[in-house]
């Protein structure tokens, strides 16, 4: 069976978890910007959690099914609306074969997920799914959707294993879209290159999310971040906050001659010449996704156990979704 | 022991909860570069269960670790006793290639690029390649360009975006080319643009934005997603850390030539297995690198 597309939307994308091992050459991990929004629409839909789901952004789509189908919807607040009536978000939605499915405006945050049963059955590609667009590998032709792509989905017997699929997500569950946040970072690689107060300046601020803001990375505006100065090494560029180049962590946090950090998300490049300073803890990568241009944003600092003790938390939220069984 | 007996004084520091960063040193050279290399390959034999990427950088070393199933602390101490290791080795070599990469220097593409990004350049009037013979002091383009492809370069990073190789000039570091990256980055960059920023030579594998001043364009691909050459049969990105590139400048005519050869499906790179001796390269560079090329005859 297949989605007709209709209307592609602003830049919707098929993703999964995302592809690991291939960052040594560039290839970054791709996969759903809000991990946990799109595991949550594989739980409604009936997969597991790896099955691939459309990521839209800002503007959704509008297609069609040639197929009875479940379909959920998940993440950024949006009307769904199913032959022009409207249906709610974070439940399962069944599609009778005909049936036409589009999105309203943005109510808050930036991505919404699409899961249907069977999953998103494009061509694996170096172990994942996922749209590296940039590269033009995975997803639908390597690319974000057009109008008239047939969007193949796979199997409906599914491979959910004879569970019982979700009917809705607990509301107490779902992901919180707001205007202002806390990230938790781990100051570290080059924080040695700022000043005491740089690191005052970056940790105690509140920086509003601009624009520039996509999958590979997040752009705050704030105040300006001192540098130590120094006499550049050999091969470093000649600003301060640059260093000979070197392997970029995903999440963690650049600032470019001192203005405006940046934190790179999960199609980061995958290294360059400015020095990282702090590093988004993996529980809060969500979060970052989730965020609007506007967000107000606190980057709080803790260390690896509580970045630990984090993770754990996700983890066992996540088992929630699964049951026992996964 | 100490570390400064050992051998040992990369710097260890943690990009949150899930990558390692080691860095071997602050400033670029060809031992550093080798240094993270042969981390790497050591790590990479381990098959260390929760590491998913290793990634070799110019002068660093990039690990991303999955925390639930190998400690961070067991991580480091792994690593550490891979650096141990390396630094005890008393006489570097790596198993590698030489590979040939045509260049058409100085092309119609790269410079209309630049024309339209001038605004950016220190150096609004003229080109890229004049720019960057005035800032070596040479008294000419053709001069710079001799200067480029005279002597091989060591892939010293790849990445950036997918398939990308950093290459570093195997000459000591008085003759090594410097020039300044573009004022503010453009948006638009020819794939397979020769370009080069600070020490570093680069290609870009795919069209996209870019920083690094522009002086020619490959002919033939380095990144094959639909792995259409006999080149990327096996994967579809060409480079690894490591390679040593011969840059060949070619004329339009060959450059189409290639080209040809690129639609057909039949290119190929001449490359030859080598084995690169550090201590060689470093004590007589222009010697060595000699000795290098001469693998590429006759291929």
């Amino acid at each position: 069976m297949a989605f007709e597309i209709l209307e592609p939307g602003l830049a919707t994308t098929v993703q999964d978890r995302g592809r690991f091992g291939y960052y040594n050459v560039g290839i970054p991990q791709g996969g759903a910007m809000d991990g946990l929004s799109a595991e949550m629409a594989n739980a409604l839909a009936g997969n597991t959690p790896a099955e691939a789901v459309l990521e839209c952004t800002y503007m959704g789509p509008r297609f069609r099914t040639d197929r009875d189908t479940v379909i959920a919807v998940t993440g950024a607040p949006v009307d769904v609306k199913v032959n022009g009536g409207t249906r709610g978000q974070w439940s399962r939605l069944e599609l009778a074969a005909g049936d036409e499915v589009a999105f309203g405006i943005l109510q808050g945050g930036t991505r919404f997920y699409i899961g249907v049963r069977g999953g998103i059955d494009v061509p694996v590609v170096l172990g994942s799914r996922s749209t590296y667009g940039l590269g033009s590998i995975g997803g639908f032709d390597g690319r974000p959707l057009r109008a008239g792509d047939l969007v193949p989905v796979g199997d409906s017997a599914g491979p959910s294993g004879g569970r019982e699929p979700l009917q809705e997500i607990d509301p107490g569950l779902r992901p919180r879209f707001e205007k202002e946040v806390t990230v938790r970072v781990m100051p570290g690689l080059y924080d040695h290159r700022l000043t005491a107060r740089g690191m005052e300046t970056l940790l105690n601020s509140i920086w509003t999310l601009t624009p520039v803001a996509d999958r590979t990375g997040l752009r705050y505006s704030g105040p300006e971040v001192e540098w130590q100065p120094r006499q550049q090494p050999f091969g470093a560029g000649s600003d301060p906050s640059n260093i000979v180049d070197a392997g970029y962590a995903v999440g963690s946090i650049q600032i470019p001659g001192g203005k405006e950090p940046i934190v790179l998300h999960r199609d980061a490049v995958s290294g360059g010449g400015y020095a990282m300073v702090a590093t988004v803890i993996s529980a809060d990568m969500d979060l970052l996704a989730r965020s609007a241009p506007g967000t107000k944003t606190r980057f709080t600092p803790v260390g690896m156990e509580e970045a630990l003790a984090a993770r754990a938390e996700q983890r066992s939220l996540r088992a929630r979704l699964w049951g026992a069984g996964a | 022991m100490t570390a400064a007996a050992a051998g040992t004084t990369a710097r260890y520091t943690w990009g949150g909860d899930e990558f390692l960063f080691v860095e071997i040193d602050e400033a670029m050279s060809l031992a550093a570069n080798f240094r993270a290399n042969a981390m790497a390959s050591l790590l990479d034999l381990d098959k260390i269960d929760g590491i998913t990427d290793i990634c070799p950088a110019n002068a660093s070393l990039l690990i991303r670790f999955d925390p639930d199933v190998l400690a961070p602390g067991e991580l480091e101490e792994r690593v550490r006793r891979i650096e141990e290791t390396v630094a005890r080795t008393a006489h570097p070599t790596l198993d590698t290639r030489v590979v040939e990469i045509p260049v058409w220097y100085n092309d119609p593409y790269t410079n209309e690029t630049a024309a339209r990004f001038r605004a950016n350049h220190q150096r609004p009037e003229g080109t890229d390649l004049e720019f960057a013979a005035q800032e070596n002091g040479l008294s000419s383009v053709d001069e710079f360009i001799k200067r480029h492809y005279g002597s091989p370069w060591l892939v010293s990073m790849v990445g950036f975006v997918a398939g990308l190789p950093f290459m570093f000039q195997i000459v000591p570091q008085e003759q090594q080319l410097e020039v300044p990256k573009y004022l503010s980055p453009r948006t638009d960059t020819p794939a397979l643009t020769v370009g080069h920023g600070g020490c570093f030579a680069c290609i870009y594998s795919v069209r996209g934005a870019g920083g690094y001043q522009m002086f020619g364009i490959a002919a033939a691909p380095i990144f094959d997603p639909a792995q259409s050459l006999p080149d990327f049969k096996e994967f579809m990105v060409f480079f690894r850390p490591g390679d040593i590139v011969k840059f060949r400048p070619v004329d339009e005519a060959e450059y189409r030539k290639i080209q040809d050869e690129v639609e057909a499906g039949t290119f190929r790179y001449r490359q030859a297995p080598v084995q690169f001796d550090l201590q060689r390269a470093l004590e007589d560079p222009a010697g060595y690198n000699r000795e290098i090329l001469e693998r590429l005859n006759g291929i």
